[in-house]
């Protein structure tokens, strides 16, 4: 029922916002044109460490303008990944794997209104996951006023290593519309909706669930997760960007988020821009994050099967993060730039913690179920390179 | 009841667009002039100012939360085992 009332209020959402964006194009077909973001190329390394996790690599961003009215993108990422997490260690082996990801787009403006087109691929020795995006962005109403619609399609191949019987698959729908209006000449704001459709096999095929097991000396059994085949989500975004007397900026971002497995959750980011001179940047960013457990979520079961869905995956478990961030950006002097281009060093580093309300670290000695709950901390760390040509 | 309370949020954001739209036949006309967005136009206001970074960021977020969407990095299948 709550599955059905979210796809008609999306609809009637999305309907809405079509009807909107057909009357800001015919409004606007006085004014004056708008243009496509410039030329750049980044560099980026990035790094994760936390909670037995080292994941980096590199990523490249391309972006060209061909005219004046087409832009052509290109993304390429790698994850290489090393994991001995809590979860690996309580039922399975350290493992570590690679993951790259290829996207190219390309954008066309005419008049007021940017029609961005990509394609994305994923691939990793276990998943393989295939999308292709759309999005429409139109600026309206003196440009005081950008609207968008946006919808997108992936679907994935899942696998199991040292399984070679073993092949599932899931889609994923996407449609998202967003208005952002300049409220004064100071302050901005925006609204950003999106909702999310799964179907499929949607499990970690590696992942189990404990139960309470009198019948083996350990007192604990292990079964694979079983979760629904479909999960359909809505978020809200608010956010606000503000700009300062002394030349500074504020940004303020709340997302609501609720799906059909019954988790609620909340997310809040302050961050804060302020230039030094005319080459330093610094960033501070704080961000807090909360959320429900799924409705078949639990740390330990009392026996096996015990329901029809079983989770024990901790990303679906009461938890909450705090991120505190830094960054700083550094403007390299023109006479310092290949052939004058513009360019800028960054580094950004976060620090997050996440304490999670009701999964339990069985790697502990403790009773079964008594065990501490878990929380681990992680270094996030991104350097790059962006060239302006 | 959430369904309630975004319908009608949503639907008052966009009554009220809907009569800033209508500022070519109505009095209302935008009243931040081109002329006095230069602050806003500033290169420290953009939120999408490091486009990669926020790309890593979506990413390390969306593997680690349930909660997903609403983001402007885009998206579709996540590839996290």
């Amino acid at each position: 029922m709550a599955v059905i009332n979210s796809t008609k209020l999306i609809l009637d959402l999305v309907s809405c916002l079509v009807l909107y964006l057909i009357i800001g194009l015919l409004f606007s077909l006085l004014t004056q044109a708008a243009v496509l973001e410039e030329d750049r190329a980044d560099v980026l390394y990035h790094s994760y460490d936390g909670g037995g996790m080292k994941i980096d690599g590199p990523a490249i961003l391309l972006r060209k303008k061909a005219s004046e009215s087409v832009a052509l993108s290109a993304y390429y990422y790698v994850d290489t990944i090393s994991s001995a997490s809590v979860d690996v260690m309580s039922t399975a082996s350290p493992y570590s794997e690679d993951r790259q990801e290829g996207q190219l787009g390309i954008e066309y403006l005419h008049e007021k209104t940017i029609m961005a087109f990509s394609v994305r691929q994923s691939d990793e020795d276990d998943y393989l996951a295939k999308s292709v995006n759309f999005n429409v962005s139109h600026d309206t109403f003196g440009d005081l006023t950008n609207l968008n619609i946006g919808f997108a399609f992936s679907d994935n191949e899942i696998k199991r290593n040292g399984d070679e019987l073993f092949e599932e698959q899931s889609q994923q729908y996407r449609i998202r519309a967003g208005i952002s209006q300049i409220l004064t000449k100071n302050l901005s704001i925006a609204l950003n909706i999106e909702s999310v459709a799964d179907e499929g096999y949607l499990n970690n095929p590696y992942r189990t669930v404990r139960y309470i097991d009198s019948s083996v000396p350990a007192g604990v059994g292990y079964q694979s997760e079983v979760y629904p085949n479909t999960r359909n989500s809505f978020s809200t975004k608010l956010s606000a960007s503000y700009y300062l007397p002394y030349r500074a900026a504020l940004f303020l971002h709340y997302r609501y988020f609720s799906d059909s497995w019954q988790i609620d959750a909340n997310d809040i980011e302050l961050s804060y821009r302020h230039p030094f001179g005319k080459t330093v940047e610094l960033e501070l960013k704080v961000r807090y994050y909360q959320q429900s457990q799924a409705s078949f979520y639990s740390d330990l079961f009392p026996y096996q099967d015990a329901q029809n869905f079983l989770a024990r995956d901790k990303e679906l478990s009461d938890f909450d993060d705090l991120t505190l961030g830094l960054g700083v950006t550094y403007l390299i002097p023109k006479q310092f730039s290949i052939s004058d281009w513009r360019s800028e060093a960054s580094i950004q580093w976060d620090y997050i913690t996440f304490n999670y309300n009701n999964f339990r670290d069985p790697t502990e000695e403790a009773a079964l179920g008594e065990e501490p709950l878990y929380g681990f901390s992680a270094h996030v760390i991104r350097a790059f390179f962006s060239v302006y040509f | 009841m959430l369904a309630n309370y975004l319908t009608r949020s949503l639907l008052v954001v966009f009554l009220i667009s809907l009569f800033g739209l209508a500022g070519c036949a109505q009095p209302i006309e935008p009243w931040v002039k081109p002329y006095e967005r230069q602050n806003l136009a500033d290169p420290i206001m953009r939120t999408n100012r490091h486009p990669i970074a926020n790309m890593h960021v979506a990413h390390v977020y969306e593997a680690r939360e349930s909660a997903r969407g609403s983001e402007v990095t885009g998206g579709g299948g996540c590839g996290c085992n």
